[in-house]
């Protein structure tokens, strides 16, 4: 079939010695990262994109994705060993797993973990590849209208519909679309709210965002809170390996896991880390021993860290066939592409078919070396897990800084990163949700680019986002989904009501 | 739960006229653009949608002020906030004058430290300029990244 072929192009091109190097660094280098505590894979991919600036594009790629798989593992690591999920998507690994660390089982705990993401990653990564295809197909019809009706989908499910609350998930949102404005505008060179500093010309870098409203906001949150002692990783006893109980435990979960998490992950719109929860239900309520659930069951740590690495393997194919993230993590990914040129959508697939497909392919190759290297070297990243606090937090911040001061020296950038950081903060401490304003920023430039040049098309006239049934129905679910919370809401206090 | 109109969550009212305050910024902004675009629309447009976003939201804060807080803001040790503000200042302020990523890279740890509860200056000012020496070699040498040069990068 043709996609074969495409993809056996791809491992020709990711399987030199050189490639398998950088995808090996790549994964340990994110596995490294991803496991400090408080750093998530968006932040983990983030930090690490210097590195990767000046190498090839096709090397830096691969690189890059045993960043991305290796952050994603060793966020799930944090999470069993200290309590501290670095993101919402790996809350519930840290429920049941860490209760299983605490009982003696972290060994098979983080066992399940890894070889259920690396489960997952394989299933999901051939259905990125054989989807991402007809994606493309359909992607190519889509007019500028269509777009800005996806992207208004994604702004609302990713701030409003799966948030605890939909006023703060769409102020965060609001915040990322205002600093999308900053800088000159693609289609006339205008300037907007630049207040005639220079360096704000060319516009807010995702990166400088992220890094600082991550990094230095959950420094500054840490070090706000530091009234308390920190919490102590629980140490790995006894064998790492899963007895045979454990594996018959395990894949049925983790195969449940993984097909509830890609089609969830695949659509083209937020809330990634819905499908960790709905695979933490269902495994209760499948599970031989659902008295185990909430003090360590096997179960509750195979299924959802499958479904977690199945949506974010998900979340890449709306990423490379529409150009739209739909987490975090891919908006930092996709500001990652943009480096080296490359931006993802449907021309991506025509015009640099042998990158994507390398991608893809080291995607695989990324995915077995996690496997190969992680699960031996747990007790190193146990040791990580040790540095004293007051080390940890200075080195992140040494090499935060360190990311923004090489992409673009300039103090403005650096007090730019400060000001994202003191809002990082500010937004952790009174509970602001902080996925939407990474979102917002890298997705509004693009949305009001496609509802200009919609509005070019129909020289002015608003009704050509509904003369189109695609781009009216997809706005129709944007504002069915923003309403969604509320109704759900009122229906809640109706019954309640009625009792 | 009282009918006094006093104000019970006043972070969610400062968040409500910052909004507001932002948005009339923003307004204020595109109201200078003189850009006249022959189809559709301009520049200054997407400006007025957004602070429109903003303002609503704004708006939509202020009831909420008047609600009582769900969950207590917890309390925060402003002066290790305080120390980390000093070491991205001292950072910033190193760069800014010249001195070298190193050095700043140097002050930027140990203050950190100090933050989460060292009280050792001259143990983690070493290990600070040994990480900074460090990860300077390694960008700037083996990846060729520029980080900027003090009097110290020179002689390296």
């Amino acid at each position: 079939m043709d996609v074969i072929s495409l993809l056996l192009d791809g491992f020709a091109g990711a399987l030199t010695p050189m490639n398998l190097v950088f995808a090996g660094i790549g994964v340990l280098l994110g596995t490294a990262v991803g496991v400090l505590p408080g750093i998530g894979p968006a932040l983990t991919v983030a930090l690490l994109l210097p590195v990767t600036f000046r190498m090839d594009p096709a090397g830096s790629l691969i690189m890059f994705a045993g960043i991305y798989y290796g952050g994603m593992y060793g966020g799930s690591t944090t999470a069993i060993l200290l309590n501290t999920p670095g993101e919402a998507a790996s809350v519930v690994t840290a429920v049941e797993g860490n209760q299983m660390a605490r009982k003696g089982r972290g060994g098979p705990a983080l066992a399940t973990a890894a070889i259920g993401s690396f489960v997952a990653a394989l299933v999901a990564t051939i259905g990125l590849a054989f989807l991402s295809p007809y994606m493309v197909k359909v992607a190519v019809r889509f007019g500028p209208w269509d777009y800005f009706g996806l992207m208004l989908i994604a702004f609302v499910t990713v701030s409003a519909t799966f948030g605890a609350s939909p006023l703060r998930g769409l102020t965060s949102l609001g915040i990322g679309l205002w600093l999308g404005l900053v800088g000159i505008d693609q289609l006339t060179g205008q300037a907007r709210l630049t207040f005639g500093v220079p360096q704000l010309l060319d516009g807010v870098e995702v990166t400088t965002l992220a890094v600082g409203i991550f990094a230095l906001g959950e420094c500054l949150f840490v070090a706000s809170r530091n009234l308390h002692a920190p919490e102590k990783p629980i140490p790995v006893k006894g064998s790492i390996w899963m007895s045979r109980e454990d594996w018959k435990r395990s894949w049925k979960p983790w195969l449940r896991g993984t097909f509830l998490g890609f089609p969830i992950g695949a659509l083209p719109a937020g809330g990634a880390e819905v499908p960790t929860f709905l695979s933490y239900n269902i495994e209760r309520k499948l599970s031989s021993k659902p008295e185990e659930f909430g003090h360590g069951a096997i179960e509750g740590v195979a299924g959802p860290e499958a479904a977690n690495n199945a949506s974010a393997a998900g979340s890449l194919v709306p990423l490379l066939t529409l150009g739209l993230p739909t987490s975090a993590t891919a908006a930092v990914m996709l500001a990652g592409f943009q480096q080296y040129n490359i931006q993802p959508g449907p021309l991506l697939f025509a015009q640099h078919a042998g990158l994507v497909w390398a991608l893809i392919a080291s995607l695989f190759i990324a995915n077995v070396m996690l496997l190969i290297l992680n699960l031996p070297l747990v007790g190193l990243w146990v040791k990580l897990l040790k540095i004293p606090l007051p080390w940890l937090y200075a080195g992140i911040l040494v090499f935060a800084t360190m990311g923004t001061i090489a992409a673009n020296p300039s103090v403005v950038e650096l007090l730019l990163l400060v000001a994202f950081g003191v809002l990082g903060f500010l937004m952790r401490r009174y509970d602001y949700p902080i996925a939407p304003a990474i979102v917002g920023l890298i997705l509004g430039p693009m949305a009001e680019l496609a509802l200009r040049r919609s509005l070019q098309i129909s020289q002015g006239d608003p009704m050509i986002l509904f003369q189109h049934w695609s781009s009216a129905t997809m706005i129709g679910i944007a504002i069915i989904a923003l309403l969604a919370p509320y109704v759900f809401k009122g229906l809640a206090r109706m019954g309640r009501d009625e009792d | 739960m009282n009918t006094s109109t006093t104000i019970a969550n006043k972070p969610a009212l400062v968040v409500g006229i910052a909004l507001i305050l932002v948005a009339i910024l923003t307004a204020y902004d595109a109201s200078t653009m003189n850009i006249r675009s022959g189809y559709g629309i301009g520049p200054q447009a997407t400006s007025y949608l957004v602070a429109i976003i903003l303002a609503i939201l704004g708006l939509c804060h202020l009831p909420v002020a008047l609600r009582r807080l769900d969950g207590e803001v917890p309390a925060a040790d402003w002066k290790a906030v305080g120390w980390v503000g000093a070491a991205l200042a001292s950072l910033i302020g190193v760069i800014a004058a010249g001195g070298g990523f190193i050095l700043g890279s140097t002050l930027l740890f140990m203050f950190t430290a100090r933050a989460f509860g060292r009280k050792n200056f001259v143990v983690d000012f070493i290990i600070g300029f040994v990480i900074a020496v460090l990860i300077f070699l390694l960008f700037n040498k083996l990846l060729s990244l520029s980080l900027p040069s003090g009097p110290l990068e020179r002689l390296l």
